[in-house]
């Protein structure tokens, strides 16, 4: 039963880091790098906290928060894309832009500067923290499978190759008449969509937004990424390992001989350890930033 | 056609139907002329040899066929059609290919994913990946380009990554394959397999055009050659009716001799010491492939020598180079400044112990772009224009000044970026630091390339008189004409060896040409 | 003729380095329009709260003098690493440390000593608090090739959660997030100098950070160690051809830039607070990649840049009562991503326009 438990927290937490860095994945193998999905996640809650207030449907909030995402997943393809932006730095300021508007139009629509009034979720009963529980909401089985069609689309379809050569070596793939810029706009629009949709299941999971409520997911999604090695069962595996050592924290919390902050640190850490090759080496795409070509 | 020399090409009436037909191709990039008045006839079915020295225009005029530049003036037909200008698309619906010198494979990816990128065959939507190894499987079994499909590209060897680049044209449908510079990078087993390949893919009535510069390759493989120089064809000859010697000869040309050569048969200088004051022994360099790039090469110069070492490009030049100034590692031997041994010292030490060095690409390495002529001329002299760790300003200033006028660069405005100059002011800029210092050793690595017939006189000119002065010089030059006017010896890199050491007396262009090309003398 | 063409390219590059902030500026002041209709406000009355609140009293002054002190200090961080040709993200945790490292120092000193005799400590422990994440991160890229924009994040969340952690467990005073207050080096309020900035939080360490500024402009364009760096920059092969150890600038420029960041941690601890608080850097690292960017990676620019983002934020509080003050952070992120596209394309518009307009560009 504590096992069980201990599951489905796991789960629940590892979510937004599995719609995050599934899109992550798409953007970065098609040589953009991800620093804007805080951006897109906290874009996709507010919009999905939005739409499902008013519309009184989660579902209808999901498509909100979907759009909410891809729209700013344009944007930065606009930026760094079409006018051929640093990407590092269009990235940070997605985040902050993403940041200030939520606060400028929760205070515009909600008249508040912390949250937004309750909405409507998919969870069903809040009976029981079983795994039966987690089972009724849509958006677990949609976090579940995201990872799973990221991997399908990258390695099985001819949009996928495409994807994976034009991160890796725009000129080769130019060279056979491949669209280098078409390619890497829809993989950037995909990954803002599925990372808004990360955004959406925060937002409806806790049935609210509030204010910079992504605290960071999108980061340890990123970081789960380099530790997965840009390939997504491996990244899939990296977000629920996050997650778990995060679920583990909170069950211990007190109990424990090591301080929350410590485990905290364990994704970054092991991202640093991976970036510099103590255990064999991340190797990101070649072409990872490098628009101007 | 145009046979500037008299040779008359033998055109190929009633033969078998021409599978390209270029006429009076010219093609300009800027002020450079890189085909002029072109032309090149290849039947059906036939290894068809495309020779010439660096910078002849092959690569230009195989482009232009292959639809990657429209010509600015000619014609072109393919099997019989008019294809003036052509788009790259339509080269390859049409059946012509290009296997390109550096290879435009993903690393990353499958054999099989790399052949049919951009062309995928699906099933249902999805990648049918076993579809697509099965194909190239059974290509490379038609063949002979046998590769196992579902390794990653990133594990062959070179020679198998080429075969994946041919099978990547064969797989789009060539039958009109160009193959630019294939053997350069192969070992001689792959290259042999190559031609097994190729006569294979010929006598099943395939045609290739084969752009080299190797004339051994040309006799080996080729039914017709065509040579061209300095844009344009000079001949047209069956092999079986020429000789590597003739090739050369129409190669390498004899009308090209620069002004003042004639005075710069080397007069010997008083040499006050015989001791070597650049000293290789048996050095080796391994490059990023881990074969040899230098290969256990030795040799010394004297005070008051300049060694010229020719060579077509590609053969270790660069890496001998690198190697000698200190930006590359050596894998075995030695190097030594005036009996020091400076192998495993750094750029800047080597320089303190005498050592100058011009390096071949000025826009990559010799200057910083950004920087004014002021602070690039002191560009690896950084340490002797500081004091208790600022740049002393007036210093340079005045170094600036000096070097300006003594060097005659324009604009003479210290603060102008190097970025804004001609290539031969920023040339310039270069051989005023190397050689308006202390120096006793100069590596000059292709000091001329890209630079005005003025600014190459005067370049000259200071290599001369720094020889007169006792400098011991490293003259590394593509410009076969530029080695023969300046060393008083000559040597030919070939492979990554010295396939030869002549006096200047004894190195004539065609003697050069045959080393250089592989054509007599295999190693050292 | 070399003076005619010396202040032809003074105009030229001040051109390119003015004409995007603006343009960005531009675009700024339209989304902000758009955003104060949509809230129903009158855009001139916003615009003229915001100055007013800002430059219109010396209170307002002093708020705008003490952020763009911050500003200043994380904007040359960011600046000296782009110099290098590596994008330090990390300003944020680096500001950090270097106020955790000042606090902490400030506990342990014996009271009452003279604050300009204490401050040279105070300057170093804060810079080795910065450096020594910033020059992780360099150690990182030089020995072992890992990304700098990839570590300075990861380490940000390291060092953040890290000091969290020191100062709840060690140094905090019970029922508060901050340290003990500096028994010693505090250092006075701008109003001691000018009384009508009373109130505000501006200090002493204004005059550092100009200090810092100088000590930095003498460093990238006068130093030999300069000349390296921006060469590296540049071109790094050219670098290596004149001798410099290419991976050894690399760990040292981050070094400095994350001590440089560090020392801006002394305008809360040492100026504003008199101690440590967790999470007083709040932001202020991230603005600093803005205020490099729009400062051109100069350090004069930069100070001139930290001023605009001071005002912006600032500004936020004096319009509050009209619109909400996230309107500003808005307004931030549109000028950093106007700025960044609008770059390559101004001065390519400039180029082209410069070549039409004389015989020599």
């Amino acid at each position: 039963m504590m096992f069980l438990a201990f599951l489905s927290q796991t789960i629940r937490i590892a979510m937004p880091y599995l719609f995050a860095s599934a899109g992550g994945v798409l953007s970065e193998r098609s040589g953009l790098i991800g620093l804007g999905l805080e951006g897109y996640m906290l874009s996709g809650a507010f919009c999905a906290a939005l739409g499902s207030y008013y519309s009184h449907s989660p579902w209808i909030g999901l498509a909100a928060g979907l759009a909410g995402g891809t729209v700013f997943a344009a944007l930065y393809g606009l930026c760094s894309v079409r006018y051929k932006g640093d990407q590092v730095v269009v990235g940070v300021a997605i985040n902050l832009l993403a940041v200030g508007i939520t606060r400028f139009f929760l205070r515009f629509a909600f008249g508040s500067s912390s949250n937004s009034p309750r909405v409507p979720g998919f969870s069903v009963a809040e009976t029981g923290s079983g795994l039966l529980a987690l089972a009724h909401d849509p958006m677990i089985w949609m976090g579940a499978l995201a990872m799973p069609v990221v991997g399908w689309v990258l390695y099985r379809t001819p949009f996928g190759l495409r994807v994976r050569a034009v991160g890796e070596h725009p000129g080769a793939a130019l060279s056979v008449g491949i669209p280098v810029a078409r390619v890497r706009w829809l993989a950037v629009l995909l990954s803002g969509a599925i990372a808004g949709m990360g955004g959406a299941y925060l937002a409806l999971d806790q049935h609210q937004f509030t204010d910079q409520m992504t605290a960071g997911r999108g980061f340890i999604a990123l970081a789960a990424i380099i530790f997965g090695r840009w390939d997504p069962p491996r990244v899939g595996l990296a977000c629920l390992l996050f997650a778990a050592a995060e679920t583990f924290q909170i069950r211990l919390q007190g109990a424990s001989a090591v301080p929350a902050q410590f485990v905290e640190m364990i994704p970054y850490v092991l991202t640093i350890v991976a970036l510099a090759g103590v255990v064999g080496r991340a190797v990101p795409p070649a072409a990872l930033g490098k628009t101007d070509e | 056609m145009t046979a500037p020399d008299g040779t008359t090409p033998p055109t190929p009436d009633g033969a078998p139907p021409l599978a390209v037909s270029l006429r009076g191709i010219d093609m300009s990039f800027g002020p450079v002329r890189a085909n002029r008045g072109a032309s090149l006839d290849v039947a059906r079915g036939e290894i068809h040899a495309l020779v010439g020295e660096n910078g002849a225009g092959k690569s230009t005029l195989m482009r232009v066929l292959s639809g990657m530049y429209a010509p600015d003036a000619g014609t072109m037909t393919v099997n019989g059609r008019d294809v003036t200008g052509w788009s790259t698309a339509q080269a390859i619906d049409a059946g012509v290919g290009m296997v390109h010198q550096h290879f435009m494979l993903v690393p990353t990816l499958t054999v099989a994913e790399n052949v049919v990128l951009g062309r995928e065959i699906t099933a249902a939507g999805r990648l049918d990946r076993r579809g697509a190894e099965r194909a190239v499987a059974e290509l490379g079994e038609r063949t002979g380009l046998v590769v196992a499909p579902g390794r990653l590209v990133s594990e062959l060897s070179v020679g198998e990554a080429q075969r994946v680049e041919i099978l990547k044209t064969l797989y789009r449908g060539a039958r009109i394959l160009i193959l630019d510079e294939p053997t350069a990078v192969l070992s001689p087993p792959e290259v042999d397999e190559l031609w097994r390949v190729l006569t294979h893919m010929r006598d099943t009535g395939d045609t290739i055009i084969l752009i080299t510069h190797k004339l051994d390759e040309v006799m080996a493989v080729s039914n017709t050659v065509t040579v061209m120089r300095r844009g344009a064809t000079v001949g047209r000859v069956a092999t079986r009716d020429t000789s590597p010697a003739e090739l050369a000869r129409l190669m390498v040309g004899r009308d090209v001799v620069l002004a003042g050569d004639a005075a710069a048969a080397p007069q010997h200088s008083i040499r006050a010491e015989r001791r070597a004051a650049l000293d290789v022994r048996e050095l080796t360099v391994a490059d990023a492939r881990k074969t040899h790039a230098v290969d256990g090469v030795s040799f010394a110069v004297e005070p008051g020598e300049i060694l010229g070492i020719a060579g077509v490009e590609g053969n270790g030049q660069t890496e001998l180079v690198e190697a000698l100034a200190g930006l590359r590692e050596v894998s075995a031997g030695a190097v030594l400044l005036h009996g020091r041994d400076v192998t495993r010292q750094s750029v800047r030490a080597r320089g303190d112990a005498g050592l100058s060095h011009i390096p071949e690409d000025r826009q990559l390495r010799g200057l910083v772009l950004d920087y004014s002529i002021a602070d690039n001329l002191i560009l690896g002299q950084q340490h002797r224009f500081s004091r208790r760790g600022a740049v002393d300003a007036a210093h340079v200033l005045e170094n600036a000044r000096r070097q300006i006028e003594r060097f005659d660069i324009r604009p003479a405005d210290p603060a102008a970026p190097a970025r804004a100059l001609s290539g031969g002011n920023q040339q310039k800029i270069v051989i005023a630091r190397e050689m308006g210092r202390d120096f006793t050793v100069l590596l000059a690595a292709q000091p001329t390339r890209g630079v005005d017939v003025g600014a190459i006189e005067f370049i000259h000119a200071q290599l001369r008189n720094a020889r007169a002065e006792g400098k011991a010089i490293l003259l590394v030059s593509a410009d076969l004409t530029e080695v023969l006017a300046l060393s008083d010896r000559v040597a030919v890199m070939y492979g990554g060896r010295f396939a030869a050491v002549l006096p200047r007396a004894e190195a004539t262009k065609e003697v050069l040409g045959a080393y250089m090309t592989g054509a007599s003398g295999r190693a050292a | 003729m070399s003076a005619s063409a010396g202040a032809r390219r003074w105009r030229a590059q001040l051109e390119e380095a003015v004409l995007p902030a603006v343009v960005a500026l531009l675009i700024a002041a339209l989304v902000g329009d758009v955003l104060i209709i949509v809230y129903g406000q009158s855009p001139g009355e916003v615009y003229r709260a915001l100055l007013e609140g800002t430059w219109g009293n010396a209170y307002g002054l002093g708020q705008v003098l003490y952020k763009t002190t911050t500003l200043t200090f994380t904007g040359l961080s960011v600046a000296i690493g782009l110099r290098a040709g590596l994008f330090n993200i990390g300003a944020e945790s680096q500001l950090a440390a270097g106020g955790f490292a000042a606090g902490v120092l400030g506990t342990l000193l014996p009271p009452g000593l003279p604050a300009l005799l204490v401050l040279p400590l105070f300057i170093v422990a804060a810079a080795i608090g910065g450096g020594a994440v910033g020059g992780a991160a360099g150690v990182l890229k030089s020995k072992w090739g890992a990304h700098e924009v990839i570590t300075t994040i990861m380490l940000n969340f390291i060092v953040l959660a890290l000091l969290n952690y020191l100062t709840v467990a060690h140094f905090k005073v019970f029922d508060t997030l901050h340290t003990a207050d500096v028994r010693s080096g505090a250092l006075p309020r701008l109003s001691a100098l000018i009384p009508p900035f009373h109130g505000s939080a501006a200090n002493m360490v204004l005059f550092l950070a100009l200090a810092v500024v100088a000590v930095a402009w003498w460093y990238l364009f006068r130093s030999r160690a300069g000349y390296e760096l921006r060469a590296v920059g540049l071109q790094p092969g050219a670098a290596e051809y004149g001798g410099v150890n290419v991976p050894g600038v690399w760990w040292r420029a981050m070094l400095i830039s994350g001590a440089v960041a560090g020392i801006g941690g002394l305008n809360f601890v040492l100026g504003y607070k008199h101690y440590y608080e967790d999470g007083f850097s709040t932001g202020a690292g991230f603005l600093g990649i803005a205020v490099a960017l729009v400062g051109r990676n100069n350090p004069v620019g930069v100070v001139l840049a930290a001023l605009l983002f001071g005002t912006l934020s600032q500004g936020g509080l004096a319009v509050n009562a009209l619109v909400p003050k996230q309107m500003v952070d808005v307004l931030q992120a549109v000028v950093i991503i106007a700025v960044v596209t609008s770059v390559p394309e101004v001065r390519r518009v400039l180029r082209s326009a410069r070549r039409r307009g004389g015989p020599e560009a």
